[in-house]
């Protein structure tokens, strides 16, 4: 039994369906990646499982309770954290300011959690008191994905998180990533850089129109030649 | 309800509301409500043109009601040749010299490259061109106004039919629209709304402060008219059998001696009818002319490609369709048909007074009737037009009823009383808001919705 | 210094710049309502001027209630006092507004421009309320003492020719705009609501996955933005006069001010106002006594020496936006672009 998981999710916008009753699952300390072509609803998977796209059919389980009807701020609160691609940081507000807006939720001291996100990017230390929006693209990312962690989220969801980034800085949010789980905390994320991310990932979801085509460990995917041909050119 | 239907139905409702009007008050208010009307009708065309077609956000429609009435002072008033002796040269130098010093801009904004230079170069000109057109300009000024400042103190006008002013009035505000729009409609909807607002007010400033061009606060009054007049009426023999035809009933039932003073009081009731119904024919005329052309341009693929530029403008441009053009397009003609509506205005009124102008009742009203008849129907519109011309005007007779049937217990200096007999004047500016919130958010398509056709 | 040019700035400040920095001060505190709202809701608030009119209206009637019972303030103008009744009532208004007309749009997720013509309709109700209480005349209500420096005081204490006057109603403008304007930085940039507000402001979807409650914001953003508009009004009242309709035609330059600076941006509707107020002033002002004192006598100016004519002020902010609209679209400050 998954720590987070949507099983058999159809929905999506209005209009036919784009999920088409597909099933996506990690559990603490795991990573699992979703990959796919162009328009097969691996972002829409990962915003129902946040609770922004509307399911009919389905359901949506944290920690073993039903959480499909819940809005995403109360998601929030039950500990899932979303990075979106686009859009994902203030950019008028400062560093400092966009992790407190993390953790606006949360009631108590939050140096810590502060903290532990400078430690983990120890760039926005130096710059907290910069505004957002004039940092570097693998900063705003860092910026981003500090955001989040700062409600210490058990499940981190994320967006193309390296869209957009040179490969060295690439690299480099990779490895914060994994030490991310090494914390214990659950991560979801959409890559389009779909091999480097499999080669990290405990799980692996193919996903095609709007359905799971493979779902296996993220090695057992990568090697898996049907996969190479069709989906990682070769 | 189709759409027709409830058009039928609105329509209805405003003839019945009229003639209750002229049964009750009197006939020559109830003809006077719908000449305005009728007007008012023209002017929520021409809004609908820009905001229904194409989504335009125009708050400015009252500086083009006020030019289409300058246009009627400057084509119907007798030229004042001694103020065109005193000043016109230096006027006409100090407009030449503005003319050079604009295009002299121009050039420089085009030729020089962009920084200090251009920057320096083109205020430069900007100064030098300001400052040579006032060596010109003020004394021109002073003395056009100081020629008989009681009764002319400007350039007068052409002296030609004043009816030729409601399609002059339609081509000055088109040439305004034209300039507004070079200036304004690059920017983004709600900017350009702000900017027609303060636009307006410019030219309501200008119609105020510039005395030699129509007199400014002093008002030109007296206009010329397309109609006959009441006492040329009174005393034509045609007109004297016509009501005696018309009355022989009434007549025959007196007494032989109070015949001819029974004649000529109902001779003058009638004179009064009979203009306003002269303008009324003219003002419907116009309204047919200009409804008829609207429904048309709305059908053909002119009028389809406007509402697809409305629906989704990047679609629209992604598909090649020049916005900006189109835009300009309806914002000219749109603005013409007002401009033509405000020429009818000060015609029917005999007079201009800049000081009459001011946005609630010339912009924002406006904008209350296109969204009550249906923002994108023409029908709509002219429907609008008249239902809420007929509550602005009647609201206060109606609600000054109300209060007194209310506060009739009241002794008559009560202060209470007082003060409301007095607020029932303002009683129709809520109306007004309460009827345009009402109708946005129960029935925001308005009275007689826009019927889409692709 | 020849004693010429201190009279000619000595000039200068008693006709442009201290009538100048009192009317930015309140040019720039109704901005400041347009462009929190402007950046908050997303959509220009049409009825913003006559809010004004309707806060310094109550306020007039609560200062008037004052007087009556011979309550004053001394030096000082009584209406002092009755602000915050103004601004209570200011704030009950715009509230239920907000819960009648434009959360309803909100919700929809409505374009801008319909929430725009809604505040219309709201501006044609508060303008015929505020016609009907109080009347469409003009209504005086300040106070206390007139000068805070006189110029006759000024001229014999100095000895120049010309004279410096300061009226109360500008120095308290300046004051009250200023603790105004530090408690709104405050709040904005200390507190846990300001710093919410902001975010919400600059990206209303990231603000609510972070579990801002949009409803407590917009909240927040009216009390703040009514509370602004009854202060500038009611200095606007005490500087000039009250007169309905006047108000109406203060919406140009505060939005002129609010889009100048960039909107959503405080600090730039605070720049726009002094900018639109200072240019409205020293255009329109006749520098005819102003060059007199400078240049040599055969280049005495025989006219008024007067850019434009008074009748064009609000022409001045009108330029101004354009301007800079067509130079950066976005504003001094760099404000939202969409």
């Amino acid at each position: 039994m998954s720590y987070l998981i949507g099983e058999n999710m159809h929905g999506g916008y209005g209009g036919a369906d784009v999920l088409r009753g597909c099933t996506i699952s990690v559990d603490k300390g795991e990573i699992a990646v979703i990959v796919g072509p162009n328009g097969a609803g691996k972002s829409t998977a990962m915003m129902a499982l946040f609770g922004m796209v509307r399911l009919h059919h389905g359901e949506v389980r944290l920690g073993g309770r039903v959480i499909t009807g819940l809005k995403p701020q109360d998601r929030v609160r039950r500990g899932m954290a979303f990075v979106p691609q686009t859009g994902n940081i203030f950019t008028t507000l400062t560093v400092r300011e966009n992790l407190e807006m993390g953790a606006f939720l949360r009631p108590d001291d939050i140096s810590g959690g502060m903290e532990q996100v400078f430690g983990l990017f120890p760039v926005l230390k130096q710059k907290q008191r910069q505004p957002a929006g004039e940092l570097s693209g693998g900063q705003r990312q860092q910026v981003a994905i500090g955001r989040a962690l700062m409600t210490q989220p058990d499940v981190l969801m994320l967006d193309e998180p390296t869209a957009g980034v040179s490969p060295i800085v690439m690299d480099e949010l990779f490895d914060r990533i994994l030490q991310i789980r090494q914390a214990g905390t659950a991560i979801l994320m959409v890559e389009q850089n779909a091999r480097q991310a499999l080669a990290v990932a405990d799980r692996g979801f193919v996903m095609v129109t709007g359905e799971n085509r493979f779902t296996d460990s993220g090695q057992a995917v990568l090697a898996n030649p049907e996969v190479r041909r069709s989906f990682l050119g070769g | 309800m189709s759409g027709r239907a409830r058009a039928a139905v609105g329509f209805a409702v405003v003839a019945a509301s009229l003639l209750t009007v002229g049964l009750g008050q009197s006939w020559a208010v109830s003809l006077a409500v719908l000449n305005l009307c009728l007007i008012s009708a023209v002017m929520a065309l021409g809004v609908n043109i820009q905001w229904g077609y194409a989504g335009l956000f125009n708050v400015g429609t009252m500086a083009f009601a006020a030019l289409g009435g300058l246009a009627a002072v400057l084509v119907s008033q007798p030229p004042v040749p001694a103020a065109l002796a005193a000043g016109g040269a230096k006027l006409l130098l100090a407009t030449a010299i503005t003319c050079l010093t604009l295009g002299l801009v121009w050039v420089a904004c085009r030729g020089l490259p962009r920084g200090r230079l251009r920057a320096f170069g083109v205020t430069a000109v900007a100064v030098t061109g300001y400052f040579a057109t006032r060596t010109f300009f003020d004394p021109a000024v002073k003395a056009i106004e100081a020629v008989n400042p009681a009764a002319s103190g400007y350039l007068g006008g052409l002296g030609l039919p004043i009816i030729l002013s409601w399609a002059v009035g339609g081509l000055f505000a088109a040439g305004a629209a034209y300039v507004i729009g070079r200036i304004a409609l690059g920017l983004r909807a709600d900017y350009f709304a702000i900017a027609t607002l303060g636009i307006s007010e410019i030219v309501i400033a200008v119609l105020k402060n510039e005395d030699w061009l129509a007199r400014g606060v002093k008002n030109v009054t007296g206009l010329d008219r397309p109609v006959p007049y009441e006492i040329d009426l009174q005393r034509a023999a045609w007109f004297q059998e016509l009501v005696r035809s018309l009355n022989v009933g009434t007549l025959s039932a007196l007494p032989e001696a109070e015949h001819a003073a029974m004649l000529r009081e109902l001779v003058i009731e009638a004179a009064g009818i009979f203009v306003k119904l002269c303008y009324a024919g003219l003002f419907t005329l116009v309204l047919l002319v200009i409804l008829l052309l609207s429904e048309r341009a709305l059908r053909s693929p002119w009028g389809r490609m406007m509402r697809a530029i409305r629906d989704n403008e990047t679609a629209a441009e992604a598909l090649g369709k020049d916005v900006f053009h189109r835009h300009m397009q309806v914002f000219v003609i749109g603005s013409a048909v007002v401009g033509v509506a405000g020429a009818m205005l000060v015609t029917l009124d005999g007079q201009f007074t800049p000081n009459s102008y001011n946005p609630l009742r010339f912009t924002f009203l406006i904008w209350v009737m296109v969204i009550i008849g249906g923002s994108g129907n023409n029908l709509g519109a002219v429907l609008g037009g008249f239902i809420v011309w007929l509550s602005w005007i009647e609201a206060e007779p109606l609600s000054l009823w109300v209060i007194e049937v209310l506060t009739s217990a009241m002794t008559p200096d009560d202060p209470v009383r007082m003060h409301l007999v007095e607020a029932a004047a303002h009683v129709r500016q809520i109306l007004m808001g309460l009827i345009l919130l009402l109708v946005m958010r129960f029935s925001p398509r308005g009275v007689v919705p826009e019927t889409v056709r692709y | 210094m020849p004693v010429d040019l201190v009279n000619a700035l000595v000039l200068l400040a008693n006709f442009v710049v201290v009538p100048a920095i009192a009317y930015g001060s309140q040019i720039a505190l109704g901005a400041l309502g347009v462009t929190l709202v402007y950046g908050i809701l997303r959509f220009a608030n049409f009825s913003h001027g006559d809010l004004m009119a309707f806060g310094t209206m109550v306020v007039i009637l609560a200062t008037w209630q004052l007087q009556s019972r011979g309550v004053s303030l001394g030096l000082l103008p009584t209406a002092l006092l009755a602000l915050p009744a103004g601004a209570a009532a200011t704030i009950i208004v715009s509230l239920a507004a907000d819960r009648t007309v434009f959360r309803f749009y909100r919700l929809k997720r409505s374009a801008p421009m319909v929430m725009s013509i809604a505040s219309v309709g709201v501006m044609f109700v508060l303008n015929g309320v505020v016609r009907i209480i109080i009347g469409p005349d003009d209504r005086s209500f300040s106070d206390g003492a007139r000068y805070l420096i006189n110029a006759r005081e000024f001229r014999s204490l100095t000895g120049l020719e010309e004279g410096l006057s300061v009226r109360v109603s500008q120095a308290l403008t300046v004051a009250v705009a200023v603790v105004a304007v530090s408690a709104l930085f405050w709040f904005l940039q200390r507190t846990r609501a300001g710093k919410a507000m902001r975010a919400y402001s600059d990206n209303e979807d990231l603000a609510l996955l972070s579990g801002v409650e949009p409803d407590r914001v917009v909240r927040m953003t009216w009390i703040i933005a009514a509370s602004l508009a009854a202060t500038a009004g009611t200095l606007y009242g005490l500087d000039k006069s009250f007169q309905p309709f006047t108000y109406l035609q203060l919406l140009l330059p505060m939005f002129a001010a609010a889009i100048v600076g960039g909107i959503g941006q405080p600090l730039g509707a605070i720049a726009g106002g002094f900018l639109v107020a200072f240019s409205e002033i020293a255009l329109t002002y006749p520098y005819r006594k102003f060059l007199r004192y400078l240049l040599p006598e055969e280049l005495h100016p025989d006219g008024l020496a007067q850019l434009l004519s008074t009748d064009y002020k609000l022409s001045v902010s009108f330029v101004i936006l354009v301007v800079v609209l067509l130079w950066r679209p976005t504003g001094l400050f760099r404000g939202r672009i969409a």
